[in-house]
């Protein structure tokens, strides 16, 4: 029996994993049974992966009533998207695509240029026109506390306004499991059922449910640029700066995010509870070890979340 | 690594009494703080020109936090030990941020209030612990900060521990630990230090690995807010999914729904993903499935027979007042969002406004604005089935809504029903209506024999009772073998009947029950006769129509008085050789096709909610 299923029944203790999952369990059907289109924010990456394996879980035996979406920066690594599908198809939910590239291509945002252009700002337009398309009142996104200083103020519903804009400091007090997600129309409610999950509880999960992931979370080999500290996929997305050359490294990925921004680690870690062990005794943020989009400012991860971001 | 238990800490204070160097120093030790949070904490440090890195600044992650140097919301903060998991819920401790310290509270195993071991027990002390108490946490650590600059001393800390604990007489704390600590030094944080032999305790750390927690949950008063009904047409599976609030349930337990008031037993529990649970209890996510197809949906609740919760209308409670714009004032109307139920409120009254410092009462007091707690009245548009806080913090808990904003105004801690007005002045021969503990109605339910009034006005009657509300049914039966045993059926004898039952219903309205009669009562007069008593007594009365076809009532026949009566074996009955008058303007016309028995009663309750 796994560690997390270990719930010693006579004594009416609830192990810390299984809080955790009858937390989010309770948040989804909250959603659920109060909001008319609520939607769950897909992108293959491992707390999207964590979250629907918990929505499974939550309206079992019948599938999770909502749709997924997933914002595509058409920078993906080839293997996410393949995942992607194959997840989306294997639990029955339709997959719903939003593309930066429409947004690009009808002129709502103009693409970066340079060896350091990202569209991951550029999602945002894509998100919440997707929203809107769709009609979505309630958005379920993976984000955690303990991510960044700006999460660990977010509330588990957390109210955008028509703009799809956030307010922190008009955030609505969030007491007891009790969560208030009144809206009017063209608002909307997003819903961070992850909330309480730090990145160690979301592999030692992964670990003992047996979760199914990307293979780029397990050590592997691959080109690689160094920039800024950080190891970048050496991908046909990247335009690299001269000086910088691409060498091969065994490594694999805290987060995946827009392949032109997320970075990679090095490490041998293959199974789950390799990298359980390897999370257990690093010093490091994933954001912050990985995700250049994260170093723009002390605010980067608020002034976006402001304008709407996930 | 073995499974570890979660704790919830709430830890209350400001700058000055080295809170933010505690939690650094907790999180630091414990690693949990991340060389990449704490270079960006020094950069920010040394760009503000401060003397030494703040490690408040790894906790103020807005914007106008850091740039203020405030905490304005709660932060949430994760560390892990080898024997526990814990989540901090970081509050600013100045009065004006009560409304942070009193969100953050109410998830809260343990509340940590810090305290200058200099300045000692303070204003800002009295206010936390007061807080952690009326929020429920039951334990509460009393960390005296600084003791290097009151040399180590013992005495000291002894002075400041006898003062709180004098004080913490008068709150409703269960267990109280004192630790002396330097947060700066790092003594009986983590580890011990040698500058306090003195002090026989644990460490801060320690203790809150070791604090026993798991009897603080009701495992006695077993409740189960149905929140969604999974249904699986595929799997033929229909179960009702929640979060166990109190007590334990197991498969093959009886167990009673409220508002129905009907009982079936558990035919079977599952956790999240179809794993059997023998045992479900709090705060588990599970689904039921009943031995019974009931009419269950989101808002009912699943107890014992034997156990259940209180039921009403009108409840007393503690309040926390959360708007910046509005006040709370007695007539003011709100959304109350109570388990999984969200009901029109009104608030009926204020007994009293309480200063959070010295917990003085102000019963002169009209409103509550930001910040304030007070005592309310509360009533409610549908009856909650609720358990008084200090019991059952599920099932004692409710915010209130502003219905226009969606604005969450404040936060409400059950503390029993609300009990008529006992200002009023006593009159043994005489109690006014104002003074009964609920107000009565009459619903009379007027048809063809078999129209089905009698399954109705049973159905309404259980669910009446199952919310708490006094009710008792009259009809035909229980009247005519007793009060009504000299009257026969001839016209007069009849008419004298449906007199007599309407004076008894008014009784019975007037004494604050609600009087479910059923009678065919065929004459338009015999029955604007009961109407006027009732209205000359200022009680409410419902004149329904349960209006079934002839054809029907023919067909169901229940009692076989058609068939005689077709047969000519008895005279005078109504539909076939005496007519039904139907009435002008009743206040509800059931017919068949407005559903099922249950459904019609709960339009009838739906209408006894209005009238209040």
């Amino acid at each position: 029996m796994s560690q997390h299923e270990k719930s010693t029944a006579s004594s009416y203790e609830l192990s810390h994993s299984d809080t955790l999952e009858a937390e989010s369990a309770h948040i989804f059907r909250e959603v659920a049974a109060t909001f008319e289109r609520p939607v769950l924010l897909f992108s293959g990456g491992k707390d999207s992966v964590v979250m629907l394996h918990l929505a499974a879980k939550a309206f079992w035996p019948a599938p999770p009533p909502f749709p997924v979406l997933h914002i595509d920066t058409g920078h993906n690594f080839d293997e996410v998207i393949e995942f992607r599908d194959r997840t989306a198809e294997r639990l029955g939910l339709r997959l719903i695509v939003a593309r930066v590239q429409d947004d690009i291509d009808a002129g709502r945002v103009v693409e970066e240029t340079g060896p350091r252009a990202s569209r991951n700002r550029l999602q945002t337009t894509t998100l919440l026109r997707a929203i809107r398309e769709g009609g979505y009142d309630a958005v379920f996104g993976g984000a955690r506390r303990d991510e960044e200083k700006a999460r660990a103020k977010e509330r588990v519903f957390s109210f955008r306004d028509a703009d799809g804009q956030w307010d922190p400091r008009a955030q609505r007090p969030e007491l007891w499991n009790l969560y208030n997600g009144r809206h009017r129309r063209g608002e909307h409610i997003r819903v961070f059922p992850l909330s309480n999950w730090t990145e160690l509880d979301i592999w030692t999960y992964i670990a003992a449910e047996g979760i199914d992931l990307p293979p780029l979370y397990y050590a592997h080999r691959r080109p690689v640029v160094r920039r800024d500290g950080m190891l970048l996929a050496h991908t046909r997305f990247l335009t690299t700066d001269a000086g910088e050359e691409p060498f091969e490294a065994t490594v694999r990925f805290r987060t995946v995010g827009d392949a032109t921004c997320t970075g990679c680690v090095e490490s041998t870690a293959v199974t789950p509870e390799q990298v359980v062990a390897e999370v257990a005794a690093t010093r490091v943020t994933e954001r912050g070890a990985t995700r250049a989009d994260d170093r723009i400012s002390e605010a980067g991860m608020e002034d976006r979340k402001r304008e709407g971001y996930f | 690594m073995p499974a570890t238990t979660l704790l919830r800490l709430a830890t209350a204070g400001s700058v000055d009494d080295g809170k933010s160097t505690l939690i650094g120093r907790l999180l630091y030790d414990s690693k949990a703080v991340f060389l990449d949070q704490l270079d960006a904490v020094e950069r920010t440090s040394r760009a503000r020109g401060d003397e030494q890195t703040d490690l408040a600044l790894l906790t103020d992650g807005l914007r106008a936090e850091r740039e203020q140097g405030i905490t304005i919301d709660v932060a949430h903060r994760y560390f892990a030990t080898p024997a526990r998991t814990f989540i901090i819920a970081d509050t600013p401790g100045h009065i004006q941020y009560t409304r942070n310290m009193v969100t953050g509270a109410s998830t809260a195993d343990v509340a940590l209030i810090l305290v200058d071991a200099r300045t000692g027990v303070i204003e800002q002390t009295r206010r936390h612990a007061f807080l952690a108490s009326l929020l429920g946490v039951s334990h509460l650590v009393l960390c005296v900060n600084k003791m290097d600059l009151v040399d180590w001393s013992g005495e000291r800390f002894a002075e400041i521990r006898e003062e709180f604990t004098g004080f913490a007489a008068k709150l409703d704390v269960r267990d109280l630990a004192f630790i002396p600590i330097s947060a700066l030094l790092g003594d009986n944080v983590v580890h011990r230090g040698a500058n306090m032999p003195w002090y026989e305790g644990t460490p801060l750390l320690h203790h809150l690995e070791q604090v026993h927690i798991a009897s603080d949950r009701n495992l006695i008063d077993a409740r189960l807010p149905v929140q969604y009904v999974t249904r699986s047409h595929a799997k033929d599976f229909r179960g009702y999914a929640g979060t166990v609030a109190g007590g334990v349930f197991k498969p093959g337990d009886e167990v009673l729904v409220l508002p129905s008031g009907l009982s079936t037993t558990v035919a079977a529990i599952w956790g999240p993903g179809g794993k059997p649970v023998a045992q479900a209890f709090p705060p588990q996510a599970v689904t039921l499935q009943l031995a019974d197809h009931l009419d269950i949906s989101r808002g009912d609740l699943i107890c014992r027979p034997a156990n259940r919760p209180q039921a009403g209308r009108d409840l007393d409670a503690m309040v926390c007042w959360f708007a910046e714009d509005a006040r709370l004032t007695p007539g003011s109307r709100y959304l109350l969002q109570h388990t999984t139920r969200t009901v029109p409120a009104e608030i009926r009254g204020l007994d009293y406004r309480l200063d959070v410092n010295t917990l003085h009462r102000d019963e002169s007091a009209e409103s509550l604005s930001l910040n304030e707690i007070g005592r309310v009245r509360v009533h409610t548009r549908k009856p909650l089935f609720f358990d008084p806080y200090r019991r059952l913090r599920a099932t004692g808990s409710f915010l209130l809504i502003e219905e226009s904003t969606g604005a969450t105004v404040g936060a409400g801690m059950i503390t029993g029903p609300s009990l008529p007005d006992t200002q009023v002045v006593w009159h043994a021969t005489a109690v006014g209506r104002g003074e009964r503990a609920t107000r009565g109605a009459t619903v009379w339910l007027t048809g063809l024999s078999g129209s089905g009034k009698s399954t109705v006005a049973v159905e309404l009657e259980r669910r009446l009772v199952a919310e708490g509300r006094p009710a008792y049914l009259l009809d035909g039966d229980n009247l005519r073998h007793g009060l009504n045993a000299d009257l026969g059926f001839s016209a007069a004898d009849r008419a004298e009947n449906v007199r007599r039952v309407g004076e008894v219903a008014r009784l019975f309205a007037d004494a604050g029950v609600v009087a479910v009669v059923s009678l065919i009562s065929p004459y338009r007069a015999d029955r604007e006769r009961a109407r006027a008593v009732h209205e000359a007594a200022g009680l409410p009365f419902l004149e329904v129509f349960v209006d079934t076809p002839l054809e029907i009532c023919e067909a169901r026949d229940p009692k076989g008085m058609y068939a005689k009566a077709r047969a000519g074996e008895i005279r005078g009955f109504t539909g076939v050789d005496d007519p039904y008058e139907a009435p002008e303007q009743p206040a509800l016309v059931l017919r068949p096709q407005d559903g099922d028995p249950a459904a019609m009663a709960r339009t009838i309750l739906g209408l006894l909610d209005e009238i209040g």
